[in-house]
């Protein structure tokens, strides 16, 4: 097999676009644990480079989406190249999105800060949960750099982890509410921390599905867990 | 190495299909066992490398190898609803260019006028009633997009027309005899893009009264006109499946490296 264009410059302008997707990538990828060690820590300091950050995702996402419709308008590409290129497309709109989930957090981070928030409720637990993201998030990238099927696969399998951990989350924080009221706002707000990641697993996972597609060709999203098994195989 | 091919779940009806065939210049195989379906009413396109065999393969349609001695066709093509075989000795090669007619790379327009050159096929078929020519070539030139542009002038050389014009007028010859097949060999690859964009246009609006088969270089063209697509290689069938399926996604490695500029 060749792997390589007639063109040379069309694999530098492919390789270069996928490269940026893994600097993005990285980028919110740190942003997502800042936000976390800023939860736990309490840090609005750390919230605050959170913060500052998605200015810069947010730009990379315009970049990267500008250089992509100059590939398509320039290059025409068919096939793989161009399975990668709506791959691109899609994958640096979730990684944004990660962006805001972990400004999100920064932000519930300074109000409960503000608020001045009981030490008493789980952040510890919103800590695992989240470690459980962002590992999922980073080994979706590196099967995205490697378009390495087999283990976008074990994104996509180990989703439900995360979904676990969040249901197991809500049920803690809602017994903290009946035990003691005064914690309901904080609470609420760890809800919110919650479910915030829990859809940094979701975007790892639609990049773990846009990986096979780029690969394999097909299409794996809304279909169960045995037929993108098959697919990959 | 044999042919990956891919036909649609619910095929439209066949208009020709090519079985086993092989083709020889002399003792050169240029052609090795293509076997293909041609729907009615669609385009289908041919695409590989120079010296792959597709303007070969086009060819064997209207038996323009016969001109040449040495030239050996084996196997079959068979052209429906009367499923005669296109290559038998019996079928006269005049016969079967009224019925499958073809539009060169270059326009070839004769040294004639643009009437003459319109009702040539007809006049071989010993038509002289001038009103009737006169219909056929006015509903050829409207065919082919060219009679508002023409109407006016249709005693003038076919060869004053500009290069777009000119090929249009080729394809109105070519529709003339009331073809159920259409050759297009290149036709757009000495054009300018807006006459280029005109002919795509053509062949899509032809295509609900005849067949098309169109070679092309230009794999955007494939992607635009055509609704199959085969890919050839060194005289082989490699893949045939429905073009947006080559283009998304082949089957067959060898034609993905050739669409995505990989082939070296």
């Amino acid at each position: 097999m060749s792997d390589k264009h007639l063109s040379t410059q069309f694999d530098a302008e492919l390789s270069g676009i996928s490269n940026r997707v893994l600097e993005m990538g990285g980028l919110v990828e740190s942003q997502v644990a800042q936000g976390i060690h800023a939860l736990r820590h309490l840090s609005v300091e750390t919230a605050e480079q959170v913060l500052k950050q998605e200015e810069r995702v947010n730009r990379m996402e315009v970049e990267i989406d500008r250089d992509l419709t100059g590939i398509i308008a320039r290059r025409q590409p068919t096939a793989r190249d161009l399975r990668l290129l709506i791959a691109v497309h899609k994958t640096i709109a979730n990684l944004e999105r990660v962006g805001d989930e972990a400004a999100r957090v920064a932000r519930i981070v300074q109000r409960l800060v503000a608020n001045g928030m009981s030490s008493r409720l789980p952040t510890f637990d919103l800590g695992v949960e989240a470690d459980l993201a962002i590992a999922q998030l980073r080994k979706a990238l590196d099967a995205f750099a490697r378009l390495d099927t087999a283990r976008a696969l074990e994104v996509l399998k180990q989703d439900d982890q995360i979904d676990r951990e969040f249901e197991g989350l809500l049920r803690k924080l809602i017994t903290y509410m009946m035990e003691d009221p005064r914690t309901i706002s904080a609470s609420i707000d760890l809800v919110f921390v919650a479910k915030a990641i829990e859809r940094v697993g979701d975007h790892a996972k639609n990049l773990a599905e846009a990986i096979i597609y780029v690969v394999k060709g097909t299409d794996v999203r809304h279909v169960s867990l045995e037929a993108v098994e098959n697919a990959v195989r | 190495m044999s042919s990956t091919i891919t036909l649609p779940e619910n095929p439209p009806p066949l208009k020709a299909q090519s079985k086993n065939l092989d083709f020889y210049y002399s003792d050169f195989k240029a052609l090795k066992s293509v076997s293909m379906p041609v729907y009615e009413h669609k385009v289908t396109a041919l695409i590989g490398p120079s010296g792959c065999g597709k303007s070969t393969y086009l060819r064997c349609y209207n038996r323009m190898h016969d001109l040449y001695p040495g030239n050996r066709y084996v196997g079959e093509i068979s052209l429906l609803p009367d499923a005669v075989n296109l290559l038998a000795r019996e079928v006269d090669p005049i016969e079967v260019r009224m019925r499958i007619s073809m539009v060169f790379q270059k326009p070839n327009p004769f040294p004639k006028s643009i009437f003459e050159n319109v009702a040539y096929g007809l006049r071989v078929r010993n038509e002289r009633s001038r009103s009737f020519l006169e219909d056929r070539v006015e509903a050829a030139l409207r065919g082919a997009a060219l009679w508002d542009e023409v109407r006016d002038r249709l005693d003038e050389a076919g060869s004053n027309l500009s290069g777009g014009q000119q090929q249009r007028l080729c394809i109105a010859r070519a529709l003339a005899t009331d073809p159920e097949i259409i050759l297009f060999d290149e036709p757009t690859s000495a054009l300018d893009p807006i006459a280029t964009g005109a002919i795509e246009e053509l062949i899509s609006e032809l295509k609900k009264k005849v067949t098309i088969l169109i070679v092309t270089h230009n794999m955007q063209q494939a992607a635009r006109v055509s609704d199959y697509t085969a890919y050839m290689y060194l005289g082989e069938l490699v893949e045939y499946g429905d073009t947006k399926d080559i283009f998304m996604k082949p089957r067959r490695r060898e034609t993905e490296d050739y669409i995505t500029g990989r082939f070296g």
